[in-house]
């Protein structure tokens, strides 16, 4: 009999039940702000004139400050579950992260900002403020979670590693591989989103490069499976992981057809499937270690691990009723926003006049 | 460079900067909220234009509100780890709770207001913008609540070689911190006064050009005139809930930080029925005063104390038992650590930086002042149906009506912070040993650069499009209808 999930007892069951909520948290972030990225990515690249990029742009002008609190929400609960590991993570990465914020900071001015003034100049260059800004992120985040993968090094409590030690060869795959992804993701959601020369160019975009995120998808899973599978003394979840990658790669090829065959939905749907399932396969592997080498030499409890860098019973408990009450309910307005800006949007739609209304 | 000051300087640089456009979210969305259901309910323009006009100013703050929030929320972990591993069980619950109740809030309805006007029903609409606001106000609980537990870290225990809650009754105590329940209402009043201040000054700034210059549509003088008059009454009626709560607050204080209460007074001696100093020269250990105006018995109505305790005696009284409250009692959390702190940190200086805290303290109390009176004289120069001159006066008091409490509110955080000192979490935890021991200065230096120089753009960026919108004045507005035809122009798109 094949055991999926075999974990090891002594981790704490609020412990995993709280890796688990911050693994689904980061996966709605990746999901949500994956084509968010992708699509302030393509700003330059499918817009041709100042419409076509107004047009790009609204697609996600509604949503994607929504989606950007995935991420804030996922920092919050690592936080307040596993201080030891936000507390060691956020000062190890000192750098990336600084990074991160940068590309947060330009890409959240860009678009409000970029509606309040009419000169093209302006607004070329809030765009490349949006570009720049989904790209830093999709790239840290890439090499982030690669580096996660293989382990990063610590004394068992700090990260020892240089941030140039960051930037192996896996981790460097990992980058440009997230950066693809969410493009395609970026791109099936621009196409889903809609309709005229910015749909086929998206389409096309998508088609094409849809098979390079495969290709790319597929070196990231093989190589993360095969020297660095997700088997460890917090558990074996190695044939889980292999069956999560797999999907990955599977989905990513498939929305490639899909979105070569025009069906957007089903394009949009496996994209995001992709990234979810991709990501599944990274945080199998970081379950227990949460990311940081494991020196077995040393006993769990004098380690940087689920086990130590969880909180009190007190508080984790806390926490999940608050996250069982309102995740939910912000999972039901979230959806709602979506439905209410569900139509598919062309050129047609942007007003001639910049500063419109609010 | 030391990296503990690197990194004082820059949570203090970034968080001023963060909160200068906190207090205009805070109470600018609420007051169009308002706005918007006058126009709802009477279904007049000029609520619209109202509603549009100021609605713009406020997203224009907001985006920048939101960007520089995210910087804090990463800050705690990158720069001060060790503090962030003692407390992350107590201080990270209301920080995720607050991205999960508030910010998810918030930013969903904004998206929804911003763009729903041609979307969704009138009302359903206005519910959007009310649901921001209460949003931005969530946000002010959960903030408050574990900046309050660093003031006075009441439901905690040492477990584990950390903080930890002292279990569901630990939790309820640090929602139920006496500090916090002075200091939200305090925070929020303040944050009206500014968002007060704000539309009565551009109003008002408005009605004076009108006065002079004719309107430039019809309405334009009534409805400048109706949010002056809004603007200015919300000041006015929010520097009484200031006052009073800031009031409590002293009180509060007293009791559990008597330190932050001598610094603030400079009160170097144990003093019955103290004077409140309104402004002094002296030298700094308070033996030489060369000029200075005195409120006889108000510092001992301030801190509710006949005897108010001075500086001199608090740091003998430190040396000697270790931190205590003002009635010689300690919390738990403060107890068990005393005697690692009186072992670690030998001849650690309980007092805060006095002359901060004394001038922060009054610039806090004087700028507030100065919103309050100029929003009565506005009231009293639009009294009956009155215009105002323009002239250098008038929009001098216009500019400095917003500007007065919005610093008021820096220098309020200022004095809070830096009257902590020595302490992250009163009595538990020195400044120093909170900061990141694997993050060298050079690190720190370049992210304050960075951060110096992003932040110092985009202000140039920010202030320039807010005044531009400001000048403008009232938009022209067509009543927006649920749109049907779906290759219509949206109603907004960036």
């Amino acid at each position: 009999m094949i055991h999926l999930l075999e974990t090891s007892a002594s981790v704490p069951t609020l412990a995993t039940v709280w890796f688990l909520l911050a693994t689904v948290l980061w996966l709605g972030y990746f999901f949500l702000e994956g084509f968010d990225y992708g699509v302030a990515m393509l700003i330059p690249v499918l817009g041709k004139n100042e419409k076509d990029k107004r047009v790009i742009v609204n697609t996600i002008g509604p949503v994607w400050d929504g989606n950007e609190v995935w991420l804030l929400t996922a920092g919050g609960a690592m936080f307040a579950a596993f201080p030891g590991w936000y507390a060691s993570l956020f000062s190890g990465l000192y750098l990336p992260l600084l990074l991160v914020l940068v590309g947060l900071i330009l890409r959240g001015v860009a678009f409000e900002y970029r509606s309040k003034h009419p000169d093209t100049r302006y607004r070329n260059m809030l765009d490349w403020f949006a570009t720049v800004g989904s790209f830093l992120p999709s790239l840290v985040f890439g090499v982030g979670f690669a580096n996660f993968v293989i382990g990063l090094a610590n004394d068992g409590l700090h990260f020892t590693g240089s941030f140039w030690s960051l930037f192996g060869p896996f981790a460097l795959l990992g980058g440009v591989m997230l950066v693809v992804l969410f493009l395609v993701h970026g791109s099936a959601f621009i196409a889903l989103k809609t309709k005229g020369h910015i749909h086929d160019r998206a389409e096309a975009f998508g088609a094409k490069f849809g098979w390079a995120a495969t290709v790319l998808v597929a070196l990231f899973v093989i190589c993360q499976n095969v020297f660095w599978p997700a088997n460890s003394e917090f558990g074996d979840f190695t044939v889980a992981a292999w069956i999560a990658g797999v999907l990955s790669i599977a989905s990513i090829g498939l929305a490639t057809v899909m979105i070569g065959k025009g069906r957007d939905g089903w394009g949009f749907v496996l994209t995001g499937l992709s990234v979810v399932t991709l990501f599944v396969g990274v945080f199998l592997r970081m379950y227990g270690n949460l990311g940081f080498a494991q020196d077995t030499s040393v006993p769990v409890t004098e380690r940087l691990n689920i086990v130590t860098a969880a909180s009190s019973e007190t508080t984790l408990t806390i926490m999940t009723v608050a996250a069982v009450i309102f995740v939910p309910i912000v999972l039901a307005y979230q959806a709602w926003s979506y439905w209410v800006f569900h139509k598919r949007i062309s050129t047609k739609n942007i007003p001639d006049d910049v500063e419109t209304a609010a | 460079m030391d990296p503990v000051l690197l990194a004082r300087w820059q949570f203090g640089i970034t968080t001023v900067y963060h909160y200068l456009f906190v207090p205009i979210t805070i109470g600018m969305s609420m007051l169009v909220a308002i706005l918007q259901t006058f126009w709802v309910r009477t279904g007049k323009e000029a609520y619209l234009r109202l509603t549009k006009f100021f609605g713009k100013l406020f997203l224009i703050n907001f985006a920048l509100g939101v960007v520089t929030g995210i910087v804090q929320e990463f800050q705690f972990g990158m720069n001060w780890s060790e503090y962030s591993r003692f407390v992350g069980d107590v201080f990270g619950a209301p920080l995720a709770l607050e991205a999960l109740l508030a910010f998810f809030l918030e930013s969903t309805f904004i998206g929804l207001w911003i763009f729903g006007w041609d979307k969704l029903p009138k009302k359903l609409h206005l519910m959007t913008i009310y649901l921001a606001a209460i949003g931005t106000m969530l946000s002010a609980i959960f903030i408050l609540a574990a900046n309050s537990w660093m003031q006075n870290p009441v439901g905690t225990v040492v477990n584990n070689g950390r903080a930890e809650l002292d279990g569901v009754g630990g939790f309820l105590e640090v929602l139920t911190n006496p500090i916090f329940l002075v200091t939200f209402p305090h925070v929020i009043s303040a944050a009206y006064m500014v968002a007060g201040g704000l539309m009565a000054g551009i109003a008002g700034w408005h009605l004076a050009k009108v006065n002079r210059d004719g309107e430039a549509k019809p309405g334009d003088a009534a409805a400048y005139r109706f949010a002056a008059r809004f603007g200015a009454w919300v000041l006015l009626v929010a520097s009484l809930v200031a006052i009073g709560s800031g009031d409590l607050q002293s009180k509060a204080m007293t009791q559990v930080q008597p330190m932050k209460m001598a610094a603030a007074e400079a009160l170097f001696d144990t003093t019955k029925n103290a004077s409140f100093s309104v402004v002094t020269i002296g030298n700094l250990d308070g033996t030489k005063a060369v000029w200075e105006i005195r409120i006889p018995g108000l510092l001992s109505f301030m801190s509710g104390e006949e005897e108010v305790q001075g500086i001199n005696d608090l740091r003998e009284q430190f040396a000697e038992q270790g931190f205590l409250q003002n009635d010689g009692t300690q919390h738990t959390l403060q107890q068990q650590r005393a005697a690692h702190i009186a072992e670690a940190y030998p001849g650690l200086d309980p007092a805060p930086n006095i002359p901060v805290s004394y001038w922060s303290f009054r610039l806090m109390i004087g700028l507030g002042m100065i919103g309050t009176v100029l929003a009565a004289l506005t009231l009293w120069v639009l009294r009956k149906d009155r215009l105002p001159k323009a002239g250098p006066l008038w929009t001098a008091m216009m500019w400095a009506m917003p500007l007065g409490p919005l610093f008021a509110n820096s220098f309020g955080w200022i004095f809070t912070e830096m009257g902590r000192q020595p302490w992250l979490v009163a009595g538990v935890m020195p400044t120093a040993s909170g900061v990141s021991t694997s993050v060298p200065a050079s690190s720190v230096l370049i992210s304050m650069i960075v951060y110096t120089l992003i932040y110092g753009g985009l202000a140039v960026i920010e202030v320039w499009l807010f005044l531009k919108f400001a000048k403008k004045g009232l938009p022209d507005v067509a009543p927006p209808e649920l749109q049907t035809d779906p290759d219509a122009p949206m109603t907004f798109a960036y």
